[in-house]
């Protein structure tokens, strides 16, 4: 399935894109071979910005290594912690209350919205028009203004607990919420106008890396990457947890499996967290926002699995645990990693420009490829 | 009247009564090379903070309002820092070609200057094969980029010179033709006669639908031609970092800087003169009364203000546009607007020849 691994040449130009460069949004670092302007092998270089936080979080206690998560997939602070609290959860057995639910879907589709806007800035800059990323940074701000009142942090939220959140949501909550559903929906047309509809940049994304289902399937590829290649992937749809199915969305699937279809889809997951948070906003259920729980966690000895669908697929959180209050072994499955393994196959026989148009569809978060 | 023909008048009659010709000639041209000069920095940093402005109206930011009066002080402390900046040359550069390149870009610039008539009657130099220089001396610009692309010995640089020589060769073909629309119909390639030839209306009004073709192309065609967004790939910043300056800093980066600017002044006061009428102002057929409010308003503002016009459209196109790959650039050019500007040109030919135009 694989083709054969390209081979340098005499007379190859090889190129180092990175690991300080402007379109690689972080410390990645690409190897290319060119042959003129046309890419003949990609290899990515990784480990810039490993923490090792797996290991780390094996002399954290659980209600710690929560927090460590926040510092991978910056992007999804929330959901990361979401996928960490569930996994405790199932390791306690315990339940939690239905309002503890509904904030935290609420946050996490916010989340989602706030990520997905920041890379439909990044991706119109990958491919040379710098304005849209300061329009998507205008409504991204609202959100982060509204995680700022209700946690206390814009980008590492830190706001779960095993349990339940750390505190009841901000009387302004609802209100701030709603203005913010109203700006953003007058303002989605906008972005629409200047970026999809526009002919260079639909020029520039469609048919371009191309990925099929098979080989997003065997590469581990997983979120809107996946479902760009007509895999259905969505971990709230496939396997729902905190009463995802109780809720009415639509799972975004392209079939092209181009850059413009990884383009349309997180579109449309855009417009399906507005219609979740919709349905949610006017029914928070009262009561509390936290189970009670033990001051001291311990999960008793097994194995945990739980996983939760960030802005760029899914996410995996693996416990082992021999009853202790940390955990004897950590395993994160980020989605990122299994993305970028994919580059390499999509960009080979492209352009310069291509490549950057990939990664920028492909929507890498770097913390989260090197943990 | 106080106007810009008559100060340089009066300033060459004063000249020549005071010294002997030969004297006057030279003290004109000394005074020439440093207007020339002193309007190149002023232009350099009036674009430079038309473009910050424009662009942050566009992004919803303010832009420089700091320093000095509404930060109009901005680009002169951002030029006085690239001044006193150490120009770094890298160890595998060719020294020579490295150090040159820029000036060589800035002196094609310059020479651009010659033809172009600022106001009625107020040209440095009125020659007689005036679009031809221009289209001439325009190209000189990419040897400059090709040499600082490949002086560097960075690959990165080498890749957007090879670029940016691939582009300015190939839409200079379109630039050209659109530019010879307007030589047939104006029946000269002086810049003096084809201005005049505008007097009762621009060519853009007059020309019909081919002067509007070649006024569409012209303006995507120099867009490429000075390497500006949508076809800024010389130096892409997100594939390249920065092109074919990768290595260049200091002062040596200002001056590529500078004449990216100038460059930008001079292909719209080019489109300004051959579509809209240089100074010309704007007659509307038998509206006496309004034709002579027109003339009221002095030659040289009814030239910068079509200038700045375009200017605008053409920041206008880079704060909007994404930028295009290398491959579609060229489709573009060869495979569209290349047969579509030959077309036009037998068009307006055909026109020119039946006399179909107003």
């Amino acid at each position: 399935m694989l083709e054969e691994i390209g081979t340098t040449e005499q007379g190859d130009l090889v190129i180092n894109i990175g690991p300080q460069h402007p379109s690689t949004h972080g410390v990645l670092h690409l190897v290319i071979t060119l042959n003129g302007e046309t890419i003949k092998k990609v290899e990515p270089h990784l480990g810039y910005i490993h923490r090792s936080i797996e290991k780390m979080c094996e002399s954290l206690t659980y209600r710690q290594f929560i927090y460590s998560t926040s510092r991978m997939d910056y992007l999804s602070a929330h959901i990361n912690n979401h996928g960490c609290a569930l996994a405790v959860e199932q390791g306690l057995g315990i339940e939690i209350p239905p309002r503890a639910r509904a904030i935290r879907v609420l946050l996490s589709e916010l989340t989602r919205l706030a990520s997905h806007q920041l890379w439909w800035g990044a991706m119109a800059m990958d491919v040379g028009a710098i304005t849209p990323f300061f329009h998507a940074f205008r409504e991204r701000e609202m959100i982060n203004d509204i995680m700022e009142e209700t946690c206390g942090a814009r980008l590492t939220m830190n706001y779960m607990v095993p349990g339940g959140v750390m505190f009841d949501l901000h009387p302004n909550f609802v209100t701030r919420t709603k203005d913010f559903l109203r700006f953003f929906r007058s303002k989605f047309n906008e972005y629409d106008e200047l970026v999809t509809n526009n002919i260079i940049f639909q020029e520039r994304m469609k048919g371009v890396g191309v990925l099929s289902s098979a080989d997003a399937i065997s590469y581990g590829c997983t979120g809107p990457v996946a479902r760009a290649s007509g895999v259905s992937s969505d971990i709230r749809k496939i396997a729902p947890y905190e009463g995802y199915d109780q809720l009415q969305f639509a799972e975004a699937i392209q079939s092209g499996g181009d850059c413009f279809a990884r383009y349309l889809v997180r579109m449309q997951e855009m417009r399906e967290s507005l219609a979740i948070i919709d349905q949610l906003i006017d029914t928070i259920p009262d009561g509390e926002f936290q189970a009670k729980t033990k001051a001291v966690l311990k999960l008793p000895k097994g194995e945990y699995y739980s996983r939760v669908e960030t802005a760029r697929g899914e996410f995996g959180v693996y416990i082992i645990s021999e009853g202790a209050t940390t955990p004897y072994r950590m395993k994160f499955r980020s989605p990122g990693f299994s993305n970028l393994s994919a580059l390499d196959h999509m960009s080979r026989g492209s352009k310069i420009g291509d490549l950057v148009a990939i990664m920028g569809s492909l929507d890498l978060v770097i913390p989260d490829i090197d943990r | 009247m106080l106007s810009i023909a008559g100060i340089a008048n009066s300033i060459h009659q004063w000249l020549n009564e005071t010294f002997s010709s030969g004297w006057a000639t030279l003290l004109e041209f000394v005074l020439v090379g440093i207007l020339v000069i002193s309007f190149f920095a002023f232009l350099g940093l009036v674009l430079v903070f038309m473009e910050r402005k424009v662009s942050a109206y566009m992004q919803l930011r303010v832009g420089p309002n700091r320093v000095g009066y509404k930060g109009l002080a901005q680009t002169l402390a951002d030029t006085i820092k690239l001044v006193v900046k150490e120009g770094l040359t890298p160890d595998g550069a060719d020294k020579f070609l490295f150090n040159f390149a820029p000036f060589l870009v800035l002196i094609a610039s310059m020479l651009l200057m010659a033809p172009i008539a600022f106001a009625k009657d107020f040209q440095i130099w009125d020659i007689n094969i005036g679009v031809l220089y221009i289209t001439a001396i325009s190209s000189i610009s990419v040897i400059g980029v090709l040499m600082a692309g490949w002086s560097s010995n960075n690959k990165y640089s080498l890749l957007g010179a090879m670029r940016s020589g691939a582009q300015i060769v190939s839409y200079e073909l379109s630039a050209g033709l659109a530019i010879m629309t307007i030589v047939i119909l104006a029946g000269s390639i002086r810049l003096s006669d084809i201005i005049a030839s505008q007097e009762n209306g621009w060519w853009i009004f007059k020309g019909h639908i081919p002067a509007i073709i070649a006024f569409v192309i012209y303006i995507i065609a120099v867009t490429a031609e000075t390497n500006r967004a949508p076809f800024d790939l010389a130096e892409a910043e997100s594939e390249l970092t920065a092109g074919f300056h990768t290595e260049y800093s200091g002062m040596k980066f200002a001056l590529f800087f500078l004449s990216e600017y100038v460059n930008i002044f001079i292909v719209c006061a080019i489109g300004a003169t051959l579509f809209l009428g240089g100074w010309m102002p704007l007659h509307i057929g038998h509206w006496e009364g309004f034709n002579h409010i027109m003339d009221f308003i002095p030659s040289s503002l009814w030239f910068m203000g079509k200038t700045f016009f375009l200017i605008f459209l053409i920041m206008w196109f880079r704060w909007t546009f994404p930028r295009l790959r290398i491959d579609q650039l060229l489709n573009l050019e060869w495979k569209y607007l290349l047969p579509i500007s030959l077309f036009n040109l037998l068009l307006v030919t055909f026109i020119a020849l039946m006399g179909w135009y107003f």
